[in-house]
């Protein structure tokens, strides 16, 4: 193109009828395919306007019936989304290519929706904590604004404040969520990571208790994540100079070198190859910083230790799931022509993820940080479905992906429920002699870990056996030994918290187990009743989940 | 002038601010680093944009601008926060949790 017909694209409107942008079309946007995601946002926008007008009173159960109605309302329309054939047959892209509508796009809305409601639960939990001059405390600060320790807290804890906004917060994270694995252009999956990203941040800093420890996670998680983030819109940039295009269809085209139309700008940066590997490096990177894959981890344990319990519980499932999603979606349908590139590299991340998870997971004495290398050891068991490159590996990925976030957070939420005058007792020698104490949340606990080790009869057994069959499968046969291997450390540290929790001795001074409310008991109830259906009968959701593997292009 | 230098520009911009994320010890400067970067980026998507004669771009440079003052919001009320209950804003002395 000629330096004056590329000028004259942003120059005076001399609006003949050729100018191109005079004859910009009104964009076609169907609203029904979007609903979920709509119905999040704007229920999240009707949050925000909550906190403005209703009163401080009846906040809580305003904004607690909005959300609730809000993602049941979401979760109808995925499935009614799902039901009228778009997973399958009428699979397409929306919104003027930026939302795909398909199989893997629902199935993790549907998922990330669930885990968002069980989450919500436990944001909503009100009885764990000991009333505060007689109001009733969740676990966020009274008032975030306020200096730790500082007598406007006091004054703040006085008046019964809540931080209320966490709900709203909550559906906006959510909203991000579900754009992010459906998102078809670069620029929907960057804005979809900052919206999912941002909130995150904030409500990592607004525990109740340990407030200096809840800030200084929310810093690390902001100043890490902003940084990858970067990284990932630099990859963007250096991907849209390769293919001149943000849609993953077209990128994938000029990869493939299908491309219908060359320009001859195009000609120039297609034969470049830099931009295009160093370009999806970058990309791939920022999203295994999101999943937490060695060596983009580092912010897991701090972050997921510091942030208020059903934060990271709700954060450690729903993110992964999301993140996960797109991931694939980039390795399968913007880079399949790059397989024989990133597979090799993600073999890499997978085994050092595995292997580094386990091990460091065994050192660990508090809890929180315990699941948090947990976290990293699931994400490499899951990269191992991914480079499987089979719609096998996609619908394990799917599969373990929905297993695995209803333990995790199944596992948080009972987290919150061991406490002593600190508030949450999270180091591991507090919980000697729980089972003792209180049979039931110890054997509720029990199950999860189990879950987490993969032991038969549990959805981590399933979940792991899908992937590694899809692994071997897609010719990760040495990939499938090394999960093994590490799946057998893990196992180590899980059973050890087991034998903790039934056969030593409870302390005198050890904490309580507090009696939570419907709300938590409900959010461990469906993660137990998830972890054992998936794990005694799993053949309808692994066909569900096989329906729902195919992406569309 | 040809468009292969502004992504020179941007490559060193880009540089600069990562460089200056991992050395510099007061979370404002780091977060000021982090926005040196999205700018580089958004002269990478400019400088690509007419590189390629179409406009998608410089919409994602707006895109960006918009990202990044939501990012500042978000961030400086974390930062401020942290620094009101421990008078530092240094990364360095934020080590309650460690390994």
């Amino acid at each position: 193109m000629s330096a004056t017909a590329v000028h004259s694209l942003w120059t005076t409107a001399a609006a003949t009828a050729a100018d191109p942008i005079g004859k910009i079309d009104a964009p076609k946007i169907e609203y029904g395919q979007l609903a979920p995601t709509l119905i999040i946002i704007g229920a999240a926008v009707l949050g925000i306007l909550a906190e403005a007008f209703v009163p401080r009173r009846s906040r809580y159960y305003a904004q607690m019936f909005l959300s609730v109605v809000a993602l049941i309302a979401a979760f109808a329309a995925v499935v009614a989304l799902a039901a009228g054939g778009h997973g399958t047959t009428k699979a397409g892209i929306a919104a003027m290519g930026a939302i795909a509508v398909d199989g893997p796009a629902l199935f993790l809305q549907g998922t990330i929706l669930l885990v968002a409601l069980v989450g919500l639960f436990t944001f909503a939990e009100r009885r764990l904590d000991p009333e505060a001059h007689g109001n009733r405390v969740d676990s966020f600060a009274a008032q975030a604004a306020a200096v730790p320790g500082s007598e406007s807290e006091q004054r703040a804890v006085k008046a019964g404040f809540t931080t209320t906004e966490v709900f709203p917060l909550l559906l906006f994270a959510v909203a991000g969520m579900l754009v992010f694995p459906a998102a078809n252009d670069l620029l929907t999956l960057f804005v979809a990571l900052e919206v999912l990203s941002l909130p995150l941040y904030l409500l990592c800093a607004l525990a109740r208790r340990k407030r200096l420890m809840s800030q200084e996670a929310a810093v690390k998680y902001f100043l890490l994540g902003a940084f990858a983030s970067a990284f990932t819109l630099f990859g963007i940039a250096l991907l849209y100079g390769y293919a001149g295009s943000m849609s993953y269809g077209t990128i994938a085209q000029v990869v493939d070198g299908t491309v219908p139309e060359v320009t001859p700008a195009l000609a120039g940066t297609m034969g470049n190859d830099a931009l295009l590997l160093v370009g999806s490096a970058l990309l791939v990177m920022g999203l295994l910083f999101k999943v937490g894959a060695v060596p983009f981890h580092m912010w897991t344990p701090d972050v997921y230790q510091g942030a208020p319990t059903p934060v990271t519980g709700f954060m450690a499932a729903a993110t992964k799931v999301a993140a996960f999603g797109a991931l694939l979606r980039i390795l399968y349908v913007v880079l399949p022509g790059l397989r024989w590139d990133w597979r090799p590299v993600m073999w890499g991340v997978a085994i050092v993820t595995m292997l580094a998870g386990a091990i460091v997971a065994i050192t660990q004495t508090d809890i929180k940080r315990l699941l948090a290398y947990s976290s990293i050891a699931h994400a490499g068991f899951i990269l191992a479905g991914v480079i499987a490159t089979t719609p096998e590996g996609i619908s394990s990925v799917l599969f373990y992906l929905a297993a695995y976030s209803f333990v995790t957070i199944g596992a948080f939420a009972v987290v919150t429920l061991v406490r002593d005058a600190g508030g949450e007792a999270t180091h591991l020698s507090k919980w000697a002699g729980l089972g003792r104490r209180s049979p039931l949340v110890a054997a509720v606990f029990a199950v999860f870990l189990l879950a987490f080790a993969g032991i038969p009869l549990t959805s981590g057994f399933s979940g792991k056996f899908a992937v590694f069959k899809a692994a071997a499968e897609g010719g990760a046969a040495p990939l499938v030994v090394i999960g093994v291997i590490s799946s057998a450390i893990a196992a180590f540290f899980y059973i050890r918290v087991i034998v903790l929790m039934f056969f030593s001795e409870p302390r005198p001074e050890g904490p309580t187990v507090a009696v939570p409310s419907p709300l938590t008991m409900t959010a461990i109830g469906v993660g137990v009743a998830v972890t054992v259906v998936l794990g005694v009968a799993p053949q309808y959701f692994l066909d569900l989940a096989g329906q729902a593997g195919v992406f569309v292009r | 002038m040809n468009p292969v230098n502004y992504l020179y520009l941007a490559a060193l911009l880009f540089t600069i601010g990562a460089t200056g994320v991992l050395i510099r010890r007061n979370a404002i400067v780091v977060f000021m680093c982090v926005e040196l970067m999205l700018n580089a980026c958004n002269l990478a998507f400019v400088a690509f944009s007419r590189l390629h004669g179409n406009l998608d771009g410089q919409i994602i440079a707006f895109f960006t601008m918009v990202v990044a003052a939501a990012e500042v919001v978000v961030g400086l009320a974390i930062i401020v926060s942290l620094f009101r209950s421990r008078h530092s804003a240094s990364v360095d002395d934020a080590s309650l949790m460690k390994l």
